[in-house]
């Protein structure tokens, strides 16, 4: 039996539940379906970095929306999130990446945002104490912070389930099809039908917009991250380098979370990644360098999260160029965790009043014609 | 000396130096196979055989003649090719068959055309209430003290739990004149009910004899307690004293020392963070990995033997170990395995090492009330989170051990779950209806064991990388 809901929602990472959350404070009935569980993959193990520093121009309206979000994340989704906002702070090591700082604040600047601002050496040392002296400046981006992305990813899925969503975890959407003026979603044996569909799959994602004929240029990657014991507070920022991958946070229990891109081997099909050690040794020399602090610290624990990156490095966000009713959200190219909070709400303002004040436009799906690919 | 292995590549790497990795390496290594055996500990003989080659209890009568087999083992193995490395810690192992171990403060990475995980077992956690406070430990902890240092307890000692190894620590203890003042045996009177159907085979096999010495050995010295229902330790800081019901009796006993066992399970940790596939045993409750009858697990190349690959015994490990090793040797150099012990002769003997299993793991099967915790009872360690914590976290929503991270943070310390996995497992099954199989268990992660980021920045890269370090 069919039955008849608002909108289907593929995806239960951050960007799916916020969208559901969303649709259903503009009074709609969704379903969200996950594969696996809300969080699984690159939504729940991220570095939970709530960044506006440093972000492409066409994904900044995006970015500064979902900023307001996060300062009141508790009123959406009665759960603190353990959002913190002490900054992000990029790292310049050497006057030649300062210049770049500089030309990319001065671009900013012209075109009206003024989140990222240019700091001197001393506003580097008293922002981040214990960088080494030698580095003469960098951005900082004073609103951002971290969050607990598995913490954040079940708020957003409970709150959704508590306005009403219907939530089907652990079994896959398939046979997505359009008949009759309606999408028609199989998860097991129920099949779900509404006239909307939302595409939310992260690294799922490109298969069925592939399937849908519209192929995109999109991989899967599974960035890796580590963590380590606890060591004495000596950081609040979030710190990232300019010139080389690396970014630094540390927790208020004192753990300290390295980042900056590393890539594992994913084995999409199964849910799984393949660590390359080798790679982290760098990550790892690098933080050896810049905080001596950190020398002593032990390794915990390192992981990564399986999800879509782009050809172009932005998102796929927005109505399909093709389709009556289907919307992409996905292909958010390893810096989607902050964007999701504002793309559930952009997103539902598309579906529901078929516009929105956020400028999205350069995100669309129709960027990519088959010359592209 | 500790030293880093001496290749990149080898056809076989045991991991684990107890009764399987000591015959696995000594078999491979015989049948010409470049062998290379990483153990963790000082010596070799893993927890069965600890110090067995450097122990100062000389007497071979206080330790028991089943712990001298491993004298021969060792002897046996040194004898061969195999490069064995001890103080070795395998840190990480994937399906690629590439691992990486910390010897001496350095870590390298080595390539395996076979692992052979012989990691054996842990004690199953006992979260009673108060089983945190110092005072407290596990009678695994006081054997190891035991075997590789002589030292046995001297203050007011209680034994409480069950299982052949209970017996085998107290009469351990008493022969090298260390001090019980009480057993607390909580096996489960309807479990000898249960195990009766299988009693014939464990009366024909070697447990019978010799658990029914020691047991005799250890009544005629220590008061015991039978059927125990309930237990909880107690102490302002330390622990002052043991409480306990028995035949609906409530009793409470002055103690300085508790020890808890109650069994042990596979260790999977570093199994698991490679990816192969487990499954939750439900007489031995406990996850156990799917294997055949070879020993091979789910991922090509990788097989598992001894108590890692379920609970059997020195001597089924022994024997599991060997045969996983000639699976190698046939994959490998199958001309090799002609002087080897035939497949079939090697499942004969593991037939019959395992016999008698079946009734000690249903005599033995530990009572819900000592496996699954309630109110404040401390579940993990680590994050110190009660039971009625985790159960909190289910009625907002979480359904299965990954998930309780995000609200809890339980198996995220550095344990990594060794204490409190199955304890989750089992009580949020029991809270949302479901079997353990459905619940799961948590996604383990290498380092299995922590290192230090020094250690990893100092991985060799290319000589200037490692200069680069030195100067930093």
């Amino acid at each position: 039996m069919t039955k008849n809901v608002d909108a289907i929602v593929v995806g239960g990472g951050i960007h799916g539940c916020s969208t559901a959350l969303h649709l259903c404070l503009a009074g709609l009935k969704p379903v969200l379906i996950e594969k696996d569980y809300a969080g699984r993959h690159a939504s729940g193990v991220n570095a939970g970095g709530v960044r506006q520093l440093a972000r492409h121009i066409p994904e900044i309206p995006l970015s500064i929306r979902s900023m307001g979000i996060w300062e009141k994340i508790s009123e959406l989704v009665d759960d603190d999130c353990s959002f913190e906002s002490y900054g992000q702070v990029l790292v310049a090591e050497n006057e030649e990446e300062l210049a770049v700082c500089r030309a990319r604040v001065a671009e900013l600047n012209a075109l009206g945002f003024t989140h990222e601002e240019l700091i001197d050496g001393a506003e580097l040392q008293r922002l981040v104490p214990a960088v080494s002296e030698t580095c003469p400046g960098g951005v900082v981006s004073r609103r951002d912070g971290a969050a607990n992305p598995a913490q954040t990813t079940t708020a957003f899925r409970r709150k959704a389930e508590q306005l009403g969503a219907t939530v089907r975890e652990g079994v896959a959407a398939s046979n997505i099809r359009y008949s009759d003026g309606l999408w028609h979603v199989d998860v097991g044996i129920e099949t779900f039908a509404a006239p909307v569909l939302v595409n939310a799959a992260g690294a799922w994602a490109g298969k069925i917009a592939a399937a849908l004929g519209e192929p995109v240029p999109v991989e899967t990657v599974a960035p890796m991250l580590m963590i380590t014991s606890r060591v004495p507070h000596f950081i609040d920022p979030v710190v990232i380098l300019r010139g080389r991958k690396l970014s630094f946070k540390q927790f208020k229990n004192g753990t300290v979370l390295i980042g900056g891109g590393h890539l594992a081997t994913p084995y999409q099909d199964r849910n799984e990644t393949v660590l390359d050690w080798k790679s982290l040794a760098i990550s790892a020399r690098t933080v050896f360098e810049l905080f001596p602090v950190m020398r002593d610290a032990t390794i915990m624990r390192a992981w990564a999260g399986i999800e879509a990156k782009m050809k172009d490095d932005i998102p796929v966000f927005g109505p399909s160029s093709r389709h009556k009713g289907l919307y992409h959200q996905f292909g958010f190219s390893l810096h989607g965790f902050q964007l999701g909070p504002g793309a559930g709400a952009v997103m539902a303002e598309l579906i529901v009043n078929g516009g929105t004040q956020t400028r999205v436009s350069d995100l669309g799906i129709d960027r990519f014609h088959p010359s592209t690919l | 000396m500790t030293m880093a292995p001496k290749r990149e590549a080898y056809d076989v790497v045991v991991i684990g130096a107890g009764p399987a990795g000591l015959a696995a390496a000594a078999t491979s290594a015989e049948a010409g196979l470049s062998t290379l055996l990483l153990d963790e500990n000082i010596g070799p003989g893993g927890q069965v055989f600890r110090a067995v080659a450097s122990t100062p209890v000389t007497d071979r009568n206080q330790l028991g003649a089943d712990y001298w087999v491993g004298a021969d083992l060792v002897q046996t193995l040194r004898a061969s090719n195999a490069e064995i490395i001890q103080r070795a810690t395998v840190w990480s192992l994937d399906r690629n068959l590439d691992i990486a171990v910390s010897v001496g403060g350095a870590s390298a990475f080595v390539k395996a055309k076979r692992v052979i995980l012989a990691t054996g077992a842990l004690e199953r956690p006992f979260p009673i209430p108060g089983w945190t406070l110092p005072g407290v430990m596990t009678a695994g902890a006081a054997q190891t003290m035991l075997k590789s240092s002589a030292l046995v307890p001297d203050g007011r000692t209680v034994i409480a739990g069950q299982g052949p190894l209970l017996w085998l620590l107290a009469a351990q203890i008493l022969r090298l004149g260390g001090r019980i003042d009480r057993i607390l045996d909580t096996t489960e009177r309807g479990n000898y009910f249960a195990a009766l159907p299988h009693a014939f085979a464990f009366l024909t096999s070697p447990y019978f004899a010799k658990g029914l010495s020691m047991m005799r050995e250890v009544k005629a010295k220590v008061q015991v307690v039978s059927g125990v229902t309930e237990l909880a330790a107690s102490g302002d800081g330390q622990l002052a004293s043991v409480s306990y019901v028995a035949g609906g009796k409530r009793e409470t006993i002055s103690a300085d020392l508790l020890l808890l066992h109650q069994g042990v399970v596979p260790n999977v940790n570093l199994a698991m963070s490679a990816g192969i596939e487990h499954r939750w045993d439900d007489l031995q409750l406990c996850w156990s990995p799917v294997l055949d009858a070879s020993g091979n697990s789910s991922i090509a190349g990788i097989a598992i033997a001894g108590d890692g690959a379920g609970i059997g015994g020195a001597n089924a490990a022994v024997v599991r170990g060997r045969i996983a090793a000639r699976a190698a040797v046939e994959a490998l150099a199958p001309a090799a395995g002609a002087k080897l012990p035939s497949m079939a002769a090697l499942r004969a003997d593991l037939s019959k090492a395992e016999r008698g299993r079946v009734f000690l793991d249903t005599l033995f099967r530990p009572s819900p009330q000592f496996r699954i915790p309630s109110g404040d009872t401390i579940v993990c360690r680590c994050e110190e989170v009660t039971a009625k914590d985790v159960l909190d976290a289910v009625a907002i929503g979480a359904t299965g051990p990954n998930q309780l991270k995000a609200y809890r943070r339980t198996g995220m310390g550095p344990c990594q779950g060794r204490l409190c996995g199955l304890t989750v497992t089992e009580l949020m099954a029991q809270a949302r209806g479901k079997t353990p199989q459905e619940i799961g268990y948590y996604r383990l992660r290498a380092p299995v064991k922590p290192i230090t980021l020094a250690e990893l920045a100092a991985v060799p890269k290319s000589e200037d990388d490692i200069k680069a370090v030195v100067r930093g």
